[in-house]
């Protein structure tokens, strides 16, 4: 008799723990091939609250953390990631109907993903910050700062190559993250999370909420301890306006990260794609501090 | 101490020609007035001049003149040949200085010289810097090595605020064009006569047709502009409530947006500062330009030992500031910019003695014609109350003490806003500390209210997005990569 196999429980990641939804709720998650995958949180309006309250927890110290320790802890990830390959393989494969080679190709180019932004983020201020030349006596220099706690809606296409490629970036920079996952392939994003959890990363600097885009997206958006919202995972996403989710965004000045747009309506970006700064630059604040020169 | 008795010293207005009414400037030349109101000098409520209101189809027709500008002459023509024109505006501003200075004291109230010797020459400034930017951009680190260098947005609408009409223009001014973009500009209702003077300065340097629109009106042209579909980009200087509506606006669209809002600076004082030097460092952060500053140091925050030195100091310091007219030499104070800033500036001091506060002025006699304020302070003022949280906008200091650094830190941060801050010690580990933990765009350490076109300039939370001035500033106007493919910032 073959032996049955122990199934995981896909929860919510909040705060460095890993919680069932508040609302007591879950979904049916199913392959590319309809078949049924797991049972995974449905993640509410408090979820997202509480995982507010745990990224803002988490800011100081993140953002307080030096670049060069950022970049140990990101590049852990890579290692961590890199040793659960398979495991990526087995769920991209399912959650996007790829092949084994195929989702091999997607795990490596997410683990190297990561690796990249590992090399930034003692980089970051050198290339976006400078010395100031001003007129006058004085000692002038600008250089970037974390943004604050970043709303991010992950890519609802691609699970996990998207995913870092919108997680990393925030991180990198020094914010700390609430992250809604694609709502139709969720499981991917849980095991990142406890990749998260056993690489160093602090609880509460990236927390992972599974849900339906539409029902949480707004709540993210409108939220006043919020500091910047990615809109990438509109793309795709069903019952998502995106525009009302900026004019929620405005409530709050928040900074937002736009989806690509064709002929006017998101789309999801080719994350093969060079990554650019871009997504660094959007969450980061210009500081500029100034002092006399003198005798 | 005693104040000197000074003979007046005004200086002339004969430099300067107002005409009798103004038309917009479109595609180059000036319509005929029309719907016009009036424009006030605040300190004696005299009008200047009938200037006109835009409505929706000049505004149409300003954007347009700045699309074809944009797409036959401007955003073509090479960067170098773009610089040049820069540069000339910058040489005529400096040539003009004194006629500039005086029209803006003239509109907007404040004392000559504060115009002289800031707002004309750091606007010249401004167009200076961004003039050599023009055929540099390739190397201002906006986009990867290899990649194509950054390019313009296409028509830029930019309104701006009464507070430094000038200045606030070059801000706006000199950046657009120097990455190729053409501009329609709305200065502030209370203070359109140096845009208007400057539109004389476009022609002067044969600037081509539509680069430079200049329309004149109150919020409904702003918010016609920023509604427009044609316009790509925005930027916007004034309030956070404003700037809050245009966010909204432009939400959904591919519409580029800096806004550039309120604050709620924290003046921090320790009580190892050198404190005559502080001293003339908090008057300089609140009562330069009437306190009429998005950057003001408003909330004083002095460490609780030293609080009473440095209060008393600062008592004796402003009864020494002259204030009356602003056309005076020796005027340290000028008019509040308008009736309805006069009344604000009131009705929340008023709140605030009523929440508790203790107010102080100076003995001063004030004008019995315009708009006038004395310098405040407001002492024993809690962080609840409404001149704690709320921007004054005005000549006003609200005092609050803290006993450690991190006390200190939490005070000043706790506030929406997050344009500036300033710092105060001998310590230089303590001052870096604090730069670091202070939630602001701009940290001014042993000096306050330093403004230069190479520092970019701009705030955290609700002080808006984006930065003015520097390299940094560049990025607001270019885009480096088509979004369609990677999504961007706003």
């Amino acid at each position: 008799m073959s032996r049955l196999d122990v199934r995981k429980t896909y929860k919510l990641y909040i705060g460095g723990k890993f919680p069932r939804s508040e609302s007591g709720r879950s979904y049916e998650v199913v392959s590319a091939s309809g078949e049924f995958l797991a049972n995974a949180a449905m993640g509410s309006r408090k979820d997202v609250r509480d995982a507010v309250v745990a990224a803002r927890g988490a800011l100081a110290g993140w953002a307080g953390a030096t670049a060069y320790n950022r970049g140990q802890v990101l590049y852990r990830v890579a290692e961590v990631l890199e040793g659960r390959r398979a495991q990526f393989v087995d769920e991209v494969a399912a959650s996007e109907g790829l092949t084994v080679r195929a989702a091999g190709a997607v795990v490596d180019a997410a683990i190297d993903r990561v690796v990249w932004y590992a090399g930034w983020t003692d980089k970051i201020a050198q290339v976006l910050g400078n010395l100031n030349p001003v007129a006058g006596p004085f000692f002038n220099v600008s250089a970037p700062e974390p943004t604050g706690v970043v709303g991010v809606l992950a890519p609802q296409g691609s699970s996990l190559l998207g995913l870092v490629s919108v997680v990393a970036p925030v991180i990198a920079a020094g914010n700390t993250a609430v992250v809604v996952t694609s709502a139709a392939r969720p499981l991917p994003a849980v095991t990142f999370s406890e990749v998260l959890a056993t690489s160093d990363v602090p609880g509460g600097v990236v927390n992972i909420v599974t849900a339906q885009t539409a029902e949480v997206a707004t709540w993210l958006a409108a939220h006043r301890d919020v500091n910047a919202i990615d809109l990438t995972g509109v793309a795709g996403a069903n019952g998502v306006d995106w525009a009302a989710l900026e004019a929620e965004a405005a409530g709050n000045l928040k900074r937002v990260y736009r989806p690509a747009l064709a002929d006017g309506a998101p789309v999801e970006p080719d994350w093969n794609a060079d990554p650019g700064l871009g997504r660094i630059r959007a969450f980061v604040e210009t500081k500029t501090v100034w002092h006399p020169k003198g005798l | 101490m005693p104040k000197f008795e000074y003979a007046p010293a005004p200086e002339s207005r004969a430099i300067v020609t107002i005409e009798k009414s103004y038309g917009l400037f479109i595609d180059g030349a000036f319509t005929r007035p029309k719907a016009t109101f009036p424009t006030l000098n605040p300190a004696d409520e005299t009008v200047l001049a009938e200037v006109s209101q835009a409505g929706p189809k000049d505004v149409d027709k300003a954007v347009a003149a700045a699309r074809r500008a944009y797409e036959g002459v401007w955003g073509r023509m090479s960067g170098a040949e773009r610089g040049k024109y820069l540069f000339r505006i910058a040489r005529i501003l400096q040539e003009r200085a004194r006629e500039f200075a005086v029209l803006e004291t003239l509109d907007n109230g404040k004392p000559i010289k504060e115009t002289r010797d800031v707002d004309v020459p750091v606007a010249a400034a401004h167009f200076f810097y961004h003039a050599g930017w023009a055929d540099k951009l390739e190397y201002a680190g906006l986009s990867a090595s290899g990649a194509d260098v950054p390019r313009p947005h296409g028509v830029v609408g930019q309104v701006i605020p009464w507070n430094f009409p000038l200045l606030m223009l070059a801000w706006k001014i000199a950046p657009a064009l120097a990455t190729g973009n053409t501009v329609v500009l709305k200065p502030a209702e209370t203070t359109p006569l140096s845009a208007l003077l400057f539109a004389e300065v476009c022609q002067q340097a044969e600037l081509p047709a539509g680069v430079v629109n200049i329309i004149t009106g109150d919020g409904r042209t702003g918010q016609a502009l920023v509604e427009h579909p044609d316009v790509d980009k925005i930027a916007f200087t004034g309030s956070t409530e404003v700037g809050k509506a245009i966010a909204r606006t432009i939400a959904g669209t591919s519409k580029k947006a800096t806004l550039e809002l309120g604050g709620k600076a924290a003046n921090i004082v320790f009580d190892d500062a050198p404190l005559d030097q502080a001293v003339e460092g908090i008057v300089n952060g609140i009562f330069f330009n009437q306190g009429q500053v998005c950057c003001a140091g408003s909330r004083l925050l002095v460490q609780e030992n030293v609080h009473d030195q440095v209060v008393a100091k600062l008592k004796r310091r402003l009864g020494t500031l002259r204030v009356g007219d602003p056309m005076d030499k020796n005027s340290d104070l000028g008019a509040i910019n308008s009736k309805a800033q006069l009344d604000r500036i009131t009705s929340l001091v008023e709140a605030g003695v009523a929440e508790g506060a203790e107010r102080w002025s100076p003995e001063c006699t004030l004008p019995a014609k315009g708009y006038w304020f004395p310098p405040t302070v407001l002492t024993g003022v809690s962080q609840t109350h409404r001149v704690a949280t709320e921007e004054i906008f005005g000549p006003v200091l609200s005092v609050l003490t803290f006993r450690t650094p991190q006390e200190a830190v939490a005070k000043a941060n706790n506030t929406a806003y997050g344009l500036s801050a300033g710092v105060w010690t001998e310590k230089g580990s303590r001052i870096l500390w604090m730069a670091d933990q202070l939630k602001a765009g701009v940290v001014w350490a042993n000096t306050f209210n330093r403004f230069d076109p190479t520092s970019p300039f701009g705030g955290y939370k609700e002080s808006g997005y984006g930065r003015e001035g520097g390299r940094h500033g560049l990025e607001a106007y270019v885009t480096t990569a088509p979004s369609t493919l990677t999504g961007a910032a706003r």
